[in-house]
């Protein structure tokens, strides 16, 4: 609607009333969260200072700020080895989720016999898995890259899978009838039904990829063997550097944050012209 | 039971060579029920028939043994001629399209699942949605049409191939009236120009009457043939026959057919569900 068809629309109280309201809850979805943010902030700067909290132990954000600039050079080294990993994780999240729902989707003999391997991968945590991975695989970047994927991929594979099954039924006849093989039933019905389950996997698996990423770097950074941020976390906790321990620990959080941004972004392109959830809310 | 049978006469399609014909035809499901009992059926080219009666009579499962997406238990279905799955067009309830293509990949599918190519269809695909009146909505999406244009893309679709006979079940069932009257006129229409042959289900008596050259009466439990009707009004029919007193008698003709199928239903059941 216009602003000249707004000004000559004679709205009742009522109508007046609920555009007042959507018009707040726009800026309000804004403003209050970064108003809240800002306020944060304050306080903690405020209460270093009040409680004269010696910087090791808090520094105030004004520091963490500086040394996000001074160490930039080092951080973004780290944060960009860190990406690596989780890019790369990422990808092999979704090549081995989709690949094995595909797998899946094949026959239900398949998805019974080994859907049950998956959740044992899922549910153990990766932290009790790394030290025999860390026996088994030798090349850094490879242990990094399994550990992250063994986190990232679980809800890549069951949202693909669900999505795989759930074609409506009449489609599935429509193709059955049309004399459609298997490979065209993928192709054009069930790839393309499954991907707002994939997307809405891939949403989860970008962050759970990135928190794949550090736990290993944790893991294996205890040992001395990784440059990723989470190594320089570490490391600035042995050495009492709270400071670049927060500017460190705010880079991963932005990253998760971007990345999931990211995605949500992708999912929106794909999805706005026809699925459900990409539609704006009409009344 | 009731026969009511009613001599077919050249008006209702008596001298057409015959296209299909069902024989002692039943469907048992796995959970014990008999869908259809001994039902015996003969589709002749150029048809347009109607299966009309109560839910549950197995007028459904009926088409989805011609359309071969089901087989039946016992007796059997002899089709005239060479026919395969390509002969058959079938519309569902609801329009069924493919929610990510648009309008022009909707009706391309069923030649693209054969291998014709984009370019190839593209003729057949635009004369067939100018013939269901769709020009300049091919690169629409379905969310973005009204539930009667989605119909129509169904319907499309399901003509794109030229199938010599088309299944349509409950088709116009989920639309308004208006929506409704205007897709039966155009079906009609098209069939007219087409000739092909049609078996339309449907638990509209108006509707059945209105559409077809035969009306086929089925009752319930077990699902079965109860009585046929030739609906011996010429064709093109459009409004002025819709309010005709013909068309009213044949209404209320078909009606007390129907009614008889649905008092001849045993059980305390009778009113359907």
């Amino acid at each position: 609607m216009t602003a000249i068809e707004d000004a000559a629309l004679k709205l009742d109280p009522e109508e007046a009333r609920r555009v007042r309201q959507e018009r707040l809850e726009r800026i309000g979805k804004w403003v209050l969260p970064l108003a809240i943010m800002v306020l944060a902030i304050w306080l903690w700067d405020r209460i270093c200072v009040w409680n004269e909290i010696p910087q090791y132990i808090l520094p105030r954000p004004g520091v963490v700020l500086q040394t996000l600039h001074s160490d930039t050079g080092l951080l973004f080294s780290s944060l960009l080895v860190t990406l690596r990993i989780t890019f790369l994780s990422l990808l092999l999240a979704v090549i081995g989720g989709v690949g094995l729902a595909v797998l899946f989707a094949q026959s239900k003999w398949v998805e019974m016999s080994f859907f049950p391997f998956a959740i044992v991968l899922q549910v153990t945590p990766i932290v009790a898995i790394f030290p025999l991975i860390n026996i088994y695989v030798n090349n850094q970047t490879v242990k990094l890259l399994l550990c992250a994927w063994i986190v990232a991929f679980f809800p890549i594979l069951s949202n693909t899978t669900l999505g795989l099954n759930s074609v409506d039924r009449n489609l599935r006849d429509l193709f059955k009838l049309n004399g459609a093989t298997r490979w065209q039933q993928l192709r054009y019905l069930r790839l393309p039904a499954a991907m707002p389950y994939f997307l809405g996997g891939l949403k989860i698996a970008g962050g759970l990829s990135l928190i794949g990423a550090v736990v290993a770097e944790f893991v294996a950074g205890a040992q001395g063997q990784s440059s990723g941020l989470a190594s320089r976390i570490i490391e600035a906790g042995y050495r009492l550097n709270a400071p670049r321990l927060f500017a460190a620990l705010i880079l991963i959080s932005l990253t998760g944050i971007l990345i999931f941004l990211v995605l949500s972004l992708v999912s929106h392109l794909i999805l706005r012209r026809w699925h459900e959830s990409a539609l704006k809310q009409e009344h | 039971m009731i026969q009511e049978k009613v001599a077919e006469t050249p008006a209702a399609s008596g001298e057409a060579p015959m296209l299909l014909s069902l024989r002692d035809v039943g469907k048992v499901f796995s959970n014990g029920v008999t869908a259809l009992s001994k039902v015996d059926l003969a589709i002749r080219e150029g048809d347009f028939l109607s299966l009309l009666g109560p839910s549950g009579c197995g007028k459904s499962t009926a088409l989805r043994l011609i359309a071969g997406l089901s087989t039946p238990t016992s007796g059997q279905l002899d089709w005239r001629g060479s026919i395969d799955r390509s002969n058959i067009g079938f519309v569902f309830q609801e329009p069924t399209l493919l929610p990510w293509a648009s309008v022009f990949d909707n009706v391309w599918l069923p030649l693209r699942l054969k291998g014709v190519s984009r370019a190839k269809a593209a003729p057949a695909v635009m004369e067939m949605l100018a013939r269901v009146h769709l020009t300049g909505f091919e690169n629409a999406v379905p969310r973005e049409l009204s539930g009667g244009m989605k119909m129509r893309v169904s319907i499309a679709r399901a003509m794109v191939t030229k199938p010599r006979i088309l299944l349509m079940d409950e088709p116009f069932a989920a639309l308004d009236e208006i929506t409704r009257f205007k897709l039966n006129n155009d079906l009609l229409e098209l069939w007219q120009d087409e000739r092909f042959t049609v078996v339309f289900v449907t638990h509209s008596v108006f509707e059945s009457v209105f559409l077809s050259s035969r009306v086929v009466v089925m009752a319930a439990r077990p699902g079965r043939v109860f009585g046929e009707l030739p609906i011996r009004a010429p064709y093109p029919r459009d409004e002025v026959f819709r309010t005709s007193p013909d068309y009213a008698a044949l209404c209320r003709q078909a009606s007390d057919v129907l009614v008889n199928a649905i008092n001849s239903t045993a059980g305390p059941h009778h009113d359907g569900h």
